[in-house]
């Protein structure tokens, strides 16, 4: 008596189990993506969703980021060869749906944990939607993007955005030329090269304008017309500086070859 | 009694003063002689490399057998570019030092190539030699010049801390010997002809193209205004502004700027005076948080691209910086990618505007060209890449080596481990081109 209560009891429980997991499930496949296409390059939510179930399903092998980056379009592409879609590395509908069917059990999993742990649980899945990574113009560094940025901060933070720009093409340029050293660090830092290195104003804080200056010179934009030299004329003190050829001016600066 | 207070009391305060001052003076002097130490080193050090490199290329020219050979070319290298580095921390940025700088690149280049080169197969040619003899003598004058400047520096006491003060305020100081030995060396520099590198001694002249394929009549700047608003897509209440080129730009452009009377955002645009092609646009306007994805923001960007007149552009590099989406494409003509023929299209993924567009690469190489045939086929290309390499993505490419000359390459995209590799097999002759690492995804710090 005492055990076939029991057994109900429990065969109650475990359908009800069944069916909020059932009932979650549909949720969960309804809001697992956006409708979004994702490709690569993209940044957020999506990206966390796409790398985690290809991690589940073993076809990725890096860290939830959310930068879909190419470990992650490798691991589509994998993914899409494997189960016999074109492979084009874009996460559109049917691959969506496709992942999501292959990995039902995905979701299943990542709720008892958040169950397990409670309101942790939710806590760390908010966490994971911010993005962990970053995209970087190819050949730079974070910190690169950082020194060029307080360079440009310091030497240009009363221009306009693309004076800002081209400050910041001209240090690349500088890079590229045979005439200056051949490290990002080496062209900053060359004494007498900036006023800003010399007087200490390339320590200041940069604010969002210049980096964003600094990502656009980085993806190739350069409105200076490959000037290698700038000068402000009101307070350029050099005589040799005006006699570089002018290719434009932009704001206060006077670009030059 | 007050006065005797008061006398001590200032005299405590004088003396403190003047210790505090003294101190004050130690710590300055101190900070200046180790900011002059580091110029003395860099400068000392530049003096002796140019004179190992003069040794160094007078053994090369010595030595008889290529196995000898490349060892000693690759330290040319070395010196030269260590040379290099020592003239980027003195302070001749204001000073005209470029020759001697282009001078050690060069050198650089030359041996580069040279020691790189399987010498028993391919032995130096007789006008490399001829090169090598130059440099030599070349090297030697930089090295007479300069140990004069050392000896002149090392006699007087001289300091580099004068030189910078005098480069920087453009006041001619009693003694220039310094200014006046690097300008020496800078004459003596220039007195030779550069034109005996050959092929090698290419570095940045090759990138001004100037537009020189470029068709059409010269546009008159009313219709390059006209021009710009139909890229950028603007109307309404402007303010217009339009400058010409300076005149020491290689190529004729104006710059056209526009800004929003009410929303005060500006825009601004190149294009070329001949023909009136864009050479870039941006506009600046802040860009609000994501409505729409990167994806179709790409097509938005394809769609820019094909009603501007670009045909056969094909993405290869899609990225998201906040809400901000960039891409660059890249003619494909008949399956072969041009990489040297790149486009770079910014949208803002608030609205999915064109906020970015730079064709700069495109418009300076951009011409009509007979499509190559390869000469051995992709399987032999294969066989030529590392077997480590997992091979996911191949297509015909030409892209610059680091020659900077156009090659036709079989391109293979592969991974190992986790790191992504782009490989170039020339298509005519199977030589790995280049091999570049993939990476742009960082963690945040």
């Amino acid at each position: 008596m005492n055990i076939k209560k029991i057994l109900s009891k429990s065969v109650i429980l475990l359908s009800l189990c069944l069916l909020l997991t059932l009932s979650l499930l549909e949720n969960q496949k309804a809001y697992a993506f956006s409708n979004q296409v994702i490709q690569k390059g993209a940044v957020g939510q999506d990206v966390n969703e796409l790398q985690s179930r290809l991690k589940f399903l073993g076809y990725y092998h890096g860290n939830i980021n959310g930068v879909f980056g190419w470990s992650t379009y490798w691991a589509l592409r994998n993914f899409q060869y494997q189960f016999g879609l074109p492979v084009d590395g874009l996460a559109g509908g049917t691959t969506k749906t496709k992942l999501l069917n292959a990995t039902r059990n995905y979701k299943t999993d990542n709720r008892q944990n958040t169950a397990a742990t409670g309101a942790g649980g939710s806590n760390a899945n908010n966490q994971a939607s911010m993005p962990k990574a970053t995209n970087i113009p190819n050949g730079f560094s974070q910190n690169d993007i950082q020194l060029i940025s307080n360079a440009v901060y310091g030497e240009s933070r009363g221009e306009p955005f693309i004076g800002q720009v081209a400050v910041a093409a001209v240090i690349l340029n500088r890079l590229q030329s045979p005439l200056f050293p051949h490290s990002i660090s080496g062209v900053i830092f060359q004494p007498g090269a900036f006023t800003a290195v010399a007087d200490g104003q390339i320590w200041l804080t940069p604010n969002t304008t210049a980096k964003k200056a600094v990502l656009d010179a980085m993806n190739g934009w350069d409105p200076s017309g490959n000037a290698l030299y700038y000068f402000n004329p009101a307070t350029a003190t050099s005589p040799w500086i005006w006699s570089r050829p002018q290719i434009k001016q932009i704001g206060k600066h006077i670009f030059c070859k | 009694m007050l006065r005797g207070i008061f006398i001590a009391g200032l005299s405590i305060v004088i003396a403190g003063t003047a210790y505090w001052g003294y101190q004050e003076h130690r710590e300055k002097n101190a900070i200046l002689l180790n900011a002059e130490n580091n110029y003395q080193r860099a400068f000392h050090d530049l003096s002796y490399q140019i004179s190992a490199l003069h040794d160094k290329i007078g053994a090369t020219l010595a030595m008889n057998s290529r196995q000898s050979q490349s060892p000693a070319l690759t330290e040319v290298w070395r010196i030269s570019s260590q040379a290099h580095s020592d003239v980027g921390q003195l302070p001749l940025t204001l000073l005209p030092f470029n020759k001697t700088e282009d001078f050690l690149s060069n050198i650089g280049n030359f041996s580069y190539r040279t020691a790189v080169r399987n010498l028993d197969k391919e032995p130096l040619t007789d006008k490399e030699y001829k090169t090598l003899n130059v440099l030599y003598k070349q090297s030697g004058d930089i090295k007479n010049e300069l140990q004069n400047v050392q000896h002149m520096v090392l006699k007087n006491n001289l300091r580099w801390m004068d030189v910078e003060m005098a480069l920087a305020s453009g006041k001619e100081t009693s003694d220039n010997t310094i200014i006046d030995g690097f300008k020496t060396v800078e004459k003596t520099v220039s007195s030779y002809d550069q034109s005996f590198f050959g092929p090698t001694n290419m570095n940045i002249k090759q990138k001004d193209e100037n537009f020189k394929n470029v068709k059409g009549k010269r546009i008159s700047s009313k219709s390059a205004v006209r021009i710009a608003k139909k890229y950028m897509n603007i109307d309404g209440n402007v303010l217009e502004k339009v400058t010409e080129n300076g005149k020491g730009s290689d190529y004729g452009f104006y710059s056209i700027s526009f800004r929003d009377t009410k929303t005060n955002h500006e825009a601004n645009m190149d294009i070329t005076k001949k023909g009136g092609y864009p050479i870039w646009f941006i506009h600046s306007r802040s860009v609000a948080s994501q409505k729409i994805s990167l994806n179709d923001a790409n097509t938005k960007a394809a769609v820019f691209l094909q009603n501007a007149g670009f045909k056969n552009m094909d993405l290869y590099e899609s990225a998201q910086y906040d809400s901000i989406g960039v891409f660059d494409f890249v003619t494909k003509v008949d399956n072969i990618r041009i990489y040297p023929e790149a486009i770079k299209v910014k949208v803002a993924l608030d609205n999915g505007e064109i906020i970015g567009f730079s064709a700069e690469e495109y418009m300076k190489i951009h011409h009509f060209r007979k499509l190559p045939v390869p000469a051995i086929t992709k399987d032999q290309a294969k066989a030529k890449i590392n077997p480590h390499l997992k091979i996911m993505e191949e297509r015909e490419a030409i892209f610059l080596n680091n020659l900077n000359q156009e090659v036709f390459c079989y391109e293979f995209l592969g991974t190992i481990g986790e790191d992504t590799y782009r490989i170039f097999i020339n298509a005519k002759n199977g030589m790995e081109e280049d091999v570049q690492k993939l990476k742009n995804t960082e963690t945040v710090l």
